[in-house]
């Protein structure tokens, strides 16, 4: 402990400290990395990116001249999620505006829809969804039952209604999209930003040829480390802290746990963050190598993530893996911590990690180093 | 077989015709005026050399006459053809190597050689000849299968010349080809270049090393853009003529001689040569202040043959003054022991190979002590073990005593260290290079601001305090590295080919600096490739093939390879010298086991 405070006490690490400062905020590679993705990030994921389903084509054809087809038909091109209702004459011209994705589905009445609701039978039209558009087509064919159901539901409005299962969306009530992408991408983007500084930090001292004058000079393998564990740690934080605040305020999105719960576990997050770049940095000779090598770790390590796709349906293997990635850990703490004021248990179940990761990381990258001495 | 087979002679025009006309070219990047309009001509069957201090403008040059640049004034033509309206003949007629040949490291030598003749259209299966006399010309025959990759400095510039000849070029443009080429390698290119130059060919050779220069049938010396200089090297000598003289028998005293000797008002250079010390004397000055030194110091003054170098040196205003005003501020060193590095034994093996093999020395201390040897010898290991960069397989290295390896800061601050590209942070500003530099030695508070203070004032450096050492002339870039390097007053310094791409002014103004730390009992260690710095040193050591094969003052190892053919040979005659007798040496062991 004391040996530690002594390192942080003196003038060598104070030195190397602004050093790493300046180089970080001056070399424009650097900048770019830093400041460049939040932004651009910020506006695609919040605005571009959404799995919710609109402006939507629909073709309908109609063998039927009955009412009910035409009720539905109408409720359908009255919908919010629709754009265009097309109406088609023959199977073949149906078939085109699918290839072609003038449409993502079409509904075909048969000529005794009507008849058969009309006797108390049951109607069935057929939806075909172009199963190229797997994901948007499944909501969009959700939604088009949903209507389904509507007009069932008002052809029978004599006789009683089943009782349908209400469905509640607890923490996120309308499912809006970004409050469930907001509070993630700002892990995100630390995650790629803290990775990037300091895979960037070694290698450009190593490329330069300054890294050899900072191993004959009297300083240790540990003051390098933490030298370059400062800048990253702070201009980490500063990104996420931006990126939490553009979530509650520019996004409105219920900031409903505690603040001094998520800012530790972000620093934390930023440390095992450091050690896993550093550790890149390490090994490699050259600054191009270096960012191939975030991009090599980075990518994988956001799919496994949990952040697209659940970590709960991935095989057993990769969620192990996905144990030892930091992002995981932390989204879970950001989610919580927006959306369901998360009580400190939880947050603790996911810190304990965070600290074993930095422990482990920021320990082999000081040994990397220390041994590319040799 | 000579070259005759492989590289036809000009063809047509007529050997009286300029091979290259150069009308008032001009050209510039930005703010930077590279080339500031001058006029020459370049003859066949000539080797011209085109020298001048970095950043003179002769890679600029190089490169318009190639067609690669359009220059913003004047013409160039070459073998007839203009080289921006007919830039398709120009590819045709020159054949270019720049600094770095674009070798393909992974294809053999025979691979990159049919690539380069496919390239220009040659169906490589029908001109096997070429091949043949090209390899026999290069002397790459034996290698035909290895990988580029894998070739030394000296026979990838061979490869690559090859490679330029492929296309039987009227004009041969070669960009610094002996660039971190050692000696050895350095004589084969330039026997070849001669008997292409027999056969006709106009080559140009661009060059930082003037020794070269003085090679040369014809030299364009460039300075800042400006053409100071067209004609045969000797005429530019001959100005000089019974201004150059040489100090003897002032062994011990040679460097404060030198530094005397610089300040005189009529000494306008002055180096180092082994035991002795060699002046060169300002225009229309007298010798009297000379003779009154040689006299005080009791040595011999002889007059001397004049070099290129000299009149070099006297064209662009003489060289810088003797005193060092950092040396001037260094307390002396004292240490412990009289030994201040040394290595036993010391081996380093990487894989199954030898990089340093079995080296052992002592260094005394105030010594300067050289580090020599061809590309790839081991030198540059043998000094990453030294300073504590790598670990030695075998053996030990201590430096006041201690392994830097294992020692802690404290031990690690008495060495002060200089690399090659003079490692700065480019994205720091000077000011703050400094206060890196001494906040990394520990330095603190009043002592850090008094020894920045003192190096800026020292190195006069007040007017760059903002600017980024990038952005530095040269010689201010190598300045500030050896006030960074220095700033924690270390007794011991290591200099790693600290003087490599930088022109002879600035080298004479870092050698009045070590000179001067020396004097103060400085142990200075420094890798170079040039020959003339060695002579600078107290004690060289040579490296080849891993080995310690000499270690001995320069001029020790200068007359041990006296012979008929070099009656006063130069450094870098002895070092030909020791490399192959060393070669021959192995040579007779194997020939021995193989007849046992």
């Amino acid at each position: 402990m004391r040996r530690l405070f002594n390192t942080f006490a003196n003038a060598r690490l104070r030195a190397q400290i602004v050093k790493e400062f300046f180089s970080t905020l001056r070399d424009p590679r650097s900048r770019l990395v830093v400041f460049a993705p939040p932004l651009i990030q910020l506006l695609v994921f919040a605005f571009a990116t959404t799995l919710e389903v609109r402006n939507a084509n629909i073709a309908v054809y109609n063998h039927d001249a009955g009412h009910w087809s035409y009720e539905m038909e109408a409720r359908v091109g009255a919908a919010e999620f629709v754009n265009k209702v097309y109406t088609v004459q023959s199977p073949d011209e149906l078939r085109g505006m699918i290839d072609r994705r003038q449409v993502i589905a079409a509904i075909d009445f048969p000529s005794d829809f009507s008849r058969n609701i009309a006797a108390g039978r049951t109607g069935t039209a057929q939806v075909i969804v172009d199963g190229r558009r797997s994901n948007a087509g499944q909501i969009t064919a959700g939604y088009l039952s949903a209507i389904a159901a509507d007009v069932s539901a008002a052809a029978r409005k004599d006789t009683p209604r089943a009782s349908p299962v209400v469905v509640r969306n607890w923490f996120n009530p309308n499912l809006i999209y970004r409050w469930f992408v907001v509070p993630g991408l700002s892990g995100i983007l630390v995650f790629f930003s803290a990775l990037m500084i300091t895979a960037l930090s070694i290698a450009r001292e190593r490329e330069l040829g300054t890294f050899d004058q900072l191993l004959v000079s009297p300083t240790t393998t540990l003051e390098i480390i933490v030298a370059k564990t400062v800048p990253a740690l702070a201009i980490g934080a500063v990104l996420g802290l931006a990126m939490i605040a553009a979530g509650a305020f520019a996004f409105r999105i219920p900031f409903t746990g505690s603040f001094w719960l998520l800012l530790p576990s972000l620093l934390l997050f930023i440390l095992s963050v450091v050690g896993i770049g550093l550790m890149i940095s390490s090994v490699s000779a050259t600054q191009q190598q270096a960012i191939l090598g975030t991009f090599a770790v980075g990518v994988p390590a956001v799919l496994m993530s949990g952040f697209a796709t659940p970590v709960e349906n991935m095989p057993e293997v990769l969620q192990w893996g996905a144990q030892m990635i930091p992002l995981t850990h932390f989204l879970v703490i950001v989610d919580g911590t927006f959306l369901k004021a998360m009580p400190p248990a939880d947050i603790l179940a996911n810190t304990w990690p965070l600290s074993v990761i930095a422990l482990v990381t920021l320990t082999m990258a000081t040994l990397l180093v220390r041994s590319r001495l040799q | 077989m000579s070259a005759h087979t492989a590289i036809d002679t000009p063809r047509g025009r007529g050997k009286d015709a300029p091979a290259v006309v150069i009308e008032s070219v001009a050209k510039h990047f930005g703010e930077v005026q590279a080339l500031r309009g001058f006029s020459a001509k370049i003859h066949y069957g000539r080797l011209t050399g085109l020298v001048g201090p970095d950043g003179a403008g002769k890679t600029t040059l190089m490169r318009i006459m190639t067609g690669l640049l359009v220059p913003d004034g004047g013409s160039v033509t070459l073998a007839g053809f203009d080289v921006v309206k007919d830039n398709d003949a120009i590819h045709i007629v020159s054949g270019y190597m720049p600094q770095r040949f674009g070798l393909y490291e992974d294809l053999s030598v025979m691979e990159n050689m049919r690539l380069y003749a496919q390239l220009r259209g040659m169906d490589a299966d029908q001109h096997t000849n070429i091949f043949e006399s090209l390899l026999d010309f290069t002397r790459l025959g034996p290698f035909t299968k290895r990988l580029a990759g894998k070739l030394s400095g000296g026979m990838k510039q061979k490869l690559g010349l090859a490679c330029a000849l492929m296309a039987k070029p009227e004009v041969l443009l070669l960009d610094e080809p002996s660039v971190g080429v050692d000696p050895v390698s350095r004589q084969d290119l330039w026997r070849m270049v001669q008997e292409l130059t027999d056969d006709g060919m106009a080559v140009v050779w661009s060059t930082a090393y003037l020794d070269e220069a003085e090679r040369c049938e014809s030299v364009l010396l460039l300075n800042e853009g400006k053409l100071e200089f067209d004609g045969p090297p000797q005429e530019l000598t001959d100005r000089l003529k019974e201004r150059s003289f040489r100090l003897t028998g002032v062994s011990d005293e040679r460097r404060a001689v030198l530094s005397r000797a610089l300040n005189l008002g009529t000494v306008g250079d002055g180096v180092i040569q082994g035991d002795s010390v060699r002046v060169v004397l300002r225009e229309d000055a007298g010798r009297e202040e000379v003779d009154a030194l040689a006299d005080e110091v009791g040595a011999k003054l002889e007059p001397v043959q004049a070099r290129f170098e000299d009149a070099f040196i006297d064209l662009l205003g003489g060289g810088p003054g003797g005193t060092s005003a950092l040396a001037e501020r260094m307390d002396e060193v004292k240490l412990d022991s009289d030994i201040a590095v040394s290595c036993l034994n010391l081996t380093k093996r990487f894989g199954d190979f030898t990089a340093t093999d079995n080296v052992s020395f002592e260094v005394q201390r105030g010594e300067i002590f050289g580090l020599l040897g061809p590309n790839g010898a081991g030198k540059s290991t043998t000094f990453k073990m030294l300073c504590g960069l790598l670990k030695p397989t075998e053996g030990e290295a201590h430096v006041v005593g201690l392994d830097l390896r294992r020692a802690t800061g404290a031990a690690k601050s008495q060495l002060g260290y200089m690399a090659q590209k003079f490692s700065l942070y480019g994205l720091l500003t000077v000011k703050q290079n400094l206060e890196f530099s001494a906040g990394v030695y520990g330095l603190e508070g009043a002592i850090k601001r008094e020894r920045i203070d003192e190096m800026i004032e020292t190195f006069d450096l007040k007017q760059y305090l903002t600017t980024s050492p990038d952005a530095l002339p040269l010689g201010f870039r190598q300045r500030l590295a050896l006030a960074c390097a220095l700033m924690h007053r270390p007794p011991v310094m290591f200099l790693d080919e600290p003087t490599s791409g930088v022109d002879p002014i600035t080298r004479r103004e870092f050698w009045t600096h070590i000179n001067g730390l020396a004097r103060k009992g400085v142990t200075v260690m420094v890798t170079t490739h040039f020959m003339d710095e060695a002579e600078y040193c107290d004690r060289v050591a040579l490296m080849y093939r891993a080995k310690l094969i000499a270690l001995d003052t320069p001029d020790a190892l200068k007359r041990a390879s006296r012979s008929d053919k070099h009656p006063d040979p130069t450094m870098e005659d002895a070092f030909i010298h020791l490399v192959e007798s060393a070669d021959m040496e192995d040579q007779a062991r194997a020939d021995a086991k193989a007849a046992a």
